[in-house]
């Protein structure tokens, strides 16, 4: 027997070493349909192991009990600075990407975070702080990165109707909100769509877990639709915050639109 | 009569590209003057310094003697209106587009302003994508008629417009002018400079190279 449990999803290290073969799987698909994918494959999975343990081994140290709790909240700062790196990457065309980022994905943490601990949902302390920010800054990226791109990209699109409203005395933040309100309809729609589809389709990430580790699957319901909530609410935060934000950083004060790369 | 504009040594520079060196430049009031000349010669940007959609990198623009930089953009932009090189209808009907314009308007001045424009009021509830490019056009002069404007910038408006929709723009032009307007007119076509200016003015290389009045350049 390689599992040390058969009730719960307990993995001991031989189980973790097994879990490979299936790894061995894909890549023997990527040698038999020659996608010479093999080498990323590995790479990616070594890759994912090591973070994992590193993560483990701090997460270890956070959630020692004589750890004070602002050591936690240290960690959520370097991972919403960490997320507006990446988001900078990802969006080269947006000017100011970096900085706007910090501030919606700062925003957006503080705000749902506070609900969460403040509404008492979630008691705070070092074993919720952590994973559910990682939950807010994680699953907002990629609505951030769509909402930053989709505001670029409709303005430029756009210029000669952004301008023509500009023409007619509109103000800037006035003109820009057709485009603006596209984008953030496109950002958020993913979002929504995988909360109308939790259960049906897929059982989502939490759940998965605390079903695995033995938790009722109530209770692990109950945890989930928390989490789903507070990513909803989180998603819709950070792209509001980064798509006026960006709406602002694009016209100059005397409401002027100005040059704009178009996305690639 | 003093000018409705007045370039004063106007400089645009697009980082290393010269669009304008050294502009000095009097608009009339209630005429119609074309800006004319090459592409690429800063005709269009010349037009966008008028209602600051573009600024001066230096140099002055003056607005009935005072300098666009001191005014206020959004109250400029509503007393000198602009019509674009293409129609630039936003989403939804044309009322929606005029509403844009005139918020606070009522159902009869929108009824108006597509008679002046010789479009029927029936329109109003049209959306964008089922007219023709004239008719597009011609709404959008109406929707900047609203804002009650004293100068008319146009873009190269007939640009993309057929013959018989081009003579129906200029038309209305000339109207408005008669009607005490001033017209600021960007157009690459000599022979529409000939049916529509009473003054025209030719751009070289981001340089005024000639200003001339219709019966001077006629008279020739």
């Amino acid at each position: 027997m390689i599992a040390s449990s058969v009730t719960t999803g307990y993995v001991g290290w031989l189980g973790l070493v097994a879990s490979l073969a299936l790894v061995a799987v894909a890549v023997a698909i990527s040698m038999w349909q020659h996608l010479d994918l093999e080498r990323s494959l590995v790479w990616a999975s070594v890759r994912a192991i090591v973070q994992l343990l590193a993560v483990g081994a701090v997460l270890a140290f956070v959630l020692d009990p004589h750890v004070p709790l602002a050591v936690s909240w240290t960690w959520v700062v370097l991972m919403v600075g960490f997320a507006a790196e990446t988001i900078r990457r990802r969006a080269p065309e947006v000017p100011s990407a970096r900085p706007l980022a910090l501030l919606a994905l700062g925003v957006a943490s503080a705000v749902s975070l506070a609900l969460l601990f403040g509404l008492r949902i979630f008691p705070m302390n070092a074993r919720t702080v952590v994973p559910l920010a990682g939950m807010v800054v994680g699953n907002s990226m990629t609505a951030t990165v769509v909402a930053a791109r989709r505001v670029v990209g409709e303005l430029a699109d756009k210029r000669a109707e952004v301008e023509a409203r500009l023409a007619l005395g509109q103000p800037s933040h006035e003109a820009a909100r057709p485009y603006v309100r596209s984008a953030l309809r496109t950002a958020m729609i993913s979002q929504i769509e995988s909360t109308k589809a939790v259960g049906l389709v897929f059982l989502p990430g939490a759940m998965t877990g605390l079903i695995l580790a033995g938790e009722k699957p109530v209770q692990a319901v109950l945890v989930q639709a928390a989490v789903m909530f507070l990513i909803l609410g989180a998603v819709a935060t950070t792209a509001t915050a980064m798509a006026l934000g960006l709406a602002r950083r694009l016209f100059t004060a005397d409401h002027r639109l100005v040059a704009l790369a178009r996305p690639v | 009569m003093t000018a409705i504009f007045r370039l004063v040594d106007v400089h645009v520079r697009f980082g290393e590209r010269v669009v304008l060196d050294g502009v000095d430049l009097e608009v009339a009031p209630g005429m119609a003057t074309v800006l004319t000349g090459p592409s690429g010669s800063g005709k269009t940007t010349l037009l966008r310094l008028c209602n600051r959609l573009e600024v001066p990198t230096s140099g002055r623009v003056l607005f009935r003697g005072e300098d666009v930089a001191t005014l206020d953009p959004l109250a400029l932009r509503r007393r000198v209106g602009m019509v674009f090189q293409r129609p630039t209808l936003f989403a939804g009907t044309v009322r929606d587009n005029l509403l844009v314009a005139r918020p606070d308007g009522d159902e009869e001045g929108r009824r108006a302003v597509l008679e002046r424009v010789g479009l029927p009021p029936s329109l109003l509830a049209s959306t964008g994508d089922t007219l023709s490019g004239g008719e597009a056009q011609r709404a959008c002069l109406a929707r900047t008629l609203l804002t009650d404007p004293e100068v008319l910038l146009m873009d190269e408006p007939t640009s993309s417009l057929d013959a018989a929709a081009t003579g129906v723009l200029e038309d209305l032009t000339a109207e408005l002018v008669a009607g005490g307007l001033t017209v600021l007119w960007v157009s690459h076509d000599l022979a529409q400079v000939r049916r529509i200016a009473d003054e025209r003015v030719v751009l070289l290389d981001g340089r005024i190279a000639g200003a001339e009045r219709a019966d001077e350049y006629l008279g020739r």
